[in-house]
């Protein structure tokens, strides 16, 4: 029916999958050469990775202090000055537009290079009517996707579309000690079915360590309440190995975090860390915030699991829901026709989809 | 590097790392970074994303490894013997015969496994390649085959609910060429068919058989077919040499192409080990001596160093020029025709419009021709009903006559009966006046009743007279006489 679809040549198109057993190599071949290839490969072609902060400033943190401290976080993270943080003076009104301002950096570590672009959302939750004010991230992150996509569907497209999609959302959670405000759940119940968001309770050192278990246990209560499935998602765990990882993490969601950007002696040692009256709060020392657990999850151990989830599922879910909104086209493979892209980018695509398929049922591609 | 230490942000710490400039590469990046706002800069400290590339690894690991081989060459030129010893395996295969009249490719996938990782590896032969008498068409089905694997995954790719991380990915990586050792120069046939493979796929040509030519004649002929195929303009794969680890060793290698492999599986003692190799009687091959073949070569080559680079270069070269193709053969475009760019969804809407357009035109002839046949139909029918009509009332007619003229008979018969019967009541007066006359008329009856040319003297007997004999009977029969024959 559809004139532009062709059928294909009649020879036998795809190979049969195997059904017999691996086969017995009788000496070294030599394959396992191909992960240092992929490596060097990836090495000389350099990383990206976007990250994304939304905070919710409660107005009365605003007088006097810079929010909850989320620029500071981004510097801890990365260990260097990633962002100014602004001290607005008194009587500076409070931004009536709702900005979302983008840095990008490139890192580089032992041959490594990673471009990093953090993207802050500053006066949020500022308004006496806080309606909707999830419209611009969200915009902003299905613009991202839009940008990818029309990349994607080019006929001449570039040989490495540059990835602006955002990878991770850090979501700082205030430290009021009670659970989640209305508008946390109605923030997160959003964001999660577009972005891996990863709650953080902020500005940690107001609570005490009680207080902290107390309000985390209370925060996860209502996370599983509403249904809002933060990162590392239950359902792409892939086998017991990840679950068992996974769950670990999972039970320590939301971190507690402490940012700090300036050293201090302690011991005779350099450390990172907060200088108070009553004692210096060591941002790397697990006994006094979860920071370290919260870089290694970010960087050190899930940094490629976000980027793949980012790509095989939340963009593929928005694909979907793009190419879905023409209605007249006949479904199965035809070519592309997007709508033009809504001005209003909000709307999310819907539930998740399941990544990775049962092995015994790759075999059916055939 | 001046410069670029100015663009660097400060950082005052004693814990700075040394990071390492890429030489080649920083005045590219420093335009680039110009042009995007991006800024360098300097860690204080571990972070920790050097393990980024591990990380990449370990999930290439989780999912496997795919990689799809083309052996294109005549029958029994040792296809299938070179890839068992590449991968050390016995592949299962039977020897395939010379007679067939086509050529067919045969597909076999397998899975290996060494250490941890798994590869699923697919060998794609020819069947009956160079058998044939008439080779014009030798290449086609080659052809054909790769343009349909392109076909299977632009098709996922362009699905709307796709799942392009579990697809099998059947795209042929790589194409190895076996030109047969004659030692002279390219044959048309392989000429023809690198030529009309080197835009769709990597091409390695190997030079099969190796141990068939001697050392000098197979220098000279490995420069005559290099030179061969440079003049003829084929494009065959050249291993790269833009990283610095593998440059020089893919360099050396280039220049030693085509190689010339011996494939054997076969295990022979030479000095105190067994190694794979052909004995003859004057001597015996090493297939692993890089003395005797460049097998080794190959087998570095093709698969721990460049395996990667093959499968990317198919990916990001040769699939997209075959999605350009298509695309661009389906009449959509990235440009309009006033050079703006146009997007897609309006080249489609274009499109579809003609599309529908054609369509409710052609529906609209339907609708005509089926109205007009209709039409024809019921012209038909009525004309049948006509003559039907007419049938029906000639016939009515027809009958109608028959039936009065029936009734005239009828008529006519009663007539005749009621005259009959006055007559005969007349007669049987007469009659018994008579035979109070005479009694012996009886006897005159009755030889009046054997002449035969009287039908009717049944009706002159008397009733009276005949009783003995069955009078009324009689009187009755001579009433249903046929013909009236006048009274004797």
């Amino acid at each position: 029916m559809d004139p532009l679809r062709r059928s294909p040549s009649p020879c036998t198109s795809r190979p049969p999958s195997p059904r017999t057993p691996p086969c017995e190599m009788l000496g070294h071949v030599g394959i396992e050469a191909v992960l240092e290839q992929l490596k060097i490969k990836a090495m000389k072609m350099g990383f990206e990775f976007n990250i994304m902060v939304v905070v919710i400033a409660v107005i009365w943190l605003l007088i006097g202090q810079s929010g909850l401290g989320k620029s500071t976080m981004v510097n801890t993270l990365f260990k260097s000055k990633m962002w100014k943080s602004t001290l607005p003076g008194l009587g500076v009104p409070m931004p009536q537009t709702l900005q979302l301002q983008s840095v990008t950096h490139i890192i580089e570590e032992n041959g490594v290079k990673l471009k990093l672009t953090v993207t802050d959302t500053p006066g949020f939750g500022d308004q006496i009517n806080n309606d909707k004010c999830w419209d611009p991230i969200l915009g902003y992150i299905n613009g991202q996707y839009e940008r990818y996509l029309q990349e994607e569907i080019l006929i001449t497209r570039q040989r490495h579309i540059p990835d602006t999609r955002v990878h991770c959302c850090v979501y700082f959670v205030p430290p009021t000690g009670h659970c989640l405000r209305p508008l946390d759940i109605e923030f997160l119940q959003r964001l999660c079915r577009t972005v891996n968001v990863v709650p953080v309770i902020a500005r940690a050192d107001s609570l005490t360590i009680e207080e902290r278990e107390a309000f985390r246990r209370r925060i996860q209560h209502d996370l599983r309440a509403h249904c809002i499935e933060v990162y590392p998602q239950k359902c792409f765990d892939e086998d017991i190995s990840d679950r068992i990882l996974n769950s670990k993490i999972r039970d320590r969601i939301p971190f507690a975090v402490v940012g700090a950007d300036q050293e201090h002696l302690v011991n005779g040692r350099c450390v990172l860390g907060r200088k108070t009256k009553w004692g210096i709060i060591e941002v790397e020392n697990m006994a006094h915030c979860e920071f370290p657990l919260l870089r290694d999850l970010l960087i050190r151990s899930h940094l490629q699991d976000l980027k793949d989830i980012t790509h095989n599922v939340h963009y593929e879910n928005y694909r979907v829901f793009r190419l879905n909104q023409s209605h007249a086209l006949p479904r199965g493979p035809g070519w592309v026709n997007l709508a033009p892209a809504p001005a209003d980018l909000t709307a999310t695509p819907g539930p998740w989809k399941v990544r990775w398929q049962a092995h015994d049922s790759s075999d059916e591609e055939c | 590097m001046a410069a670029e230490g100015a663009r660097h942000l400060l950082f005052q710490s004693h814990m700075a790392t040394k990071t390492t400039c890429i030489s080649s590469q920083v005045s590219d990046d420093e335009q680039r970074q110009k042009r995007e706002n991006v800024r360098s800069l300097a860690m204080g400290g571990h972070v920790g994303f050097e393990s980024l590339p591990d990380q990449l690894v370990n999930r290439s690991i989780q999912q496997g490894f795919c990689f799809n081989i083309l052996c294109v060459g005549e029958t029994g030129i040792g296809k299938s013997t070179l890839i068992d010893t590449l991968f050390n395996t016995n592949f299962e295969d039977h020897e395939s015969s010379h007679f067939y009249p086509h050529v067919k490719l045969k597909a076999q996938t397998y899975e290996l496994q060494e250490s941890n990782v798994r590869l699923k590896l697919t060998i794609v032969n020819t069947v009956g390649f160079g058998d044939q008498i008439n080779k014009e068409e030798s290449y086609q089905p080659i052809v054909d085959y790769i343009d349909a694997q392109f076909e299977a995954y632009l098709q996922e790719e362009l699905k709307i609910k796709r799942s392009l991380c579990t697809y099998h990915d059947s795209r042929v990586h790589v194409c190895l060429y076996f030109i047969s050792p004659t030692g002279h120069s390219l044959k048309t046939l392989d000429l023809l068919t690198m030529k009309s493979l080197d835009s769709k796929v990597n091409v390695i040509p190997v030079i099969a058989k190796a141990d068939a030519i001697s050392k000098s004649e197979l220098h000279k002929f490995k420069i005559k077919l290099m030179s061969e195929l440079v003049s003829n303009g084929v494009q065959i794969y050249q291993f790269p040499t833009d990283d610095e680890t593998i440059a020089k060793i893919n360099a050396s290698m280039n220049g030693h192409l085509p190689f010339a492999v011996v494939g054997s599986m076969d295990e022979v003692k030479v000095g105190n080990k067994m190694v794979k190799a052909r004995q003859y009687p004057w001597g015996v091959v090493q297939v692993e001596n890089e003395n005797h073949c460049d097998f080794v070569k190959l087998r570095e080559m093709l698969i721990c160093t460049n395996m990667e680079d093959l499968r990317e270069q198919t990916h990001t070269r040769h699939y997209e020029l075959y999605r350009r193709c298509k695309l661009e053969e389906m009449g959509l475009t990235d440009v309009g025709p006033e050079n703006k760019p146009l997007s897609l969804q309006e080249t489609y809407e274009a499109k579809r419009h003609e599309f529908y357009g054609e369509l409710q035109r052609k529906e609209e002839e339907m609708k005509q021709m089926f109205v007009q046949r209709v039409k024809e139909k019921e012209a038909i029918l009525k004309e049948a009903e006509r003559e039907l009509q007419a049938k029906f009332e000639h016939l009515k007619r027809v009958h109608q006559e028959e039936r009065m003229k029936l009734e005239e008979k009828r008529r006519l018969l009663e007539e005749e009966i009621i005259a009959f019967s006055k007559k005969k009541a007349t007669s049987e007066i007469y009659q018994n006046q008579t035979f109070m006359a005479s009694g012996s008329n009886l006897r005159k009856d009755k030889d009046r009743k054997k002449a035969p040319a009287y039908r009717f003297e049944l009706l002159c007997f008397d009733v009276r007279a005949c009783e003995t004999t069955g009078g009324p009977k009689d009187a009755e029969e001579g009433r249903e006489g046929p013909s009236t024959v006048g009274r004797p």
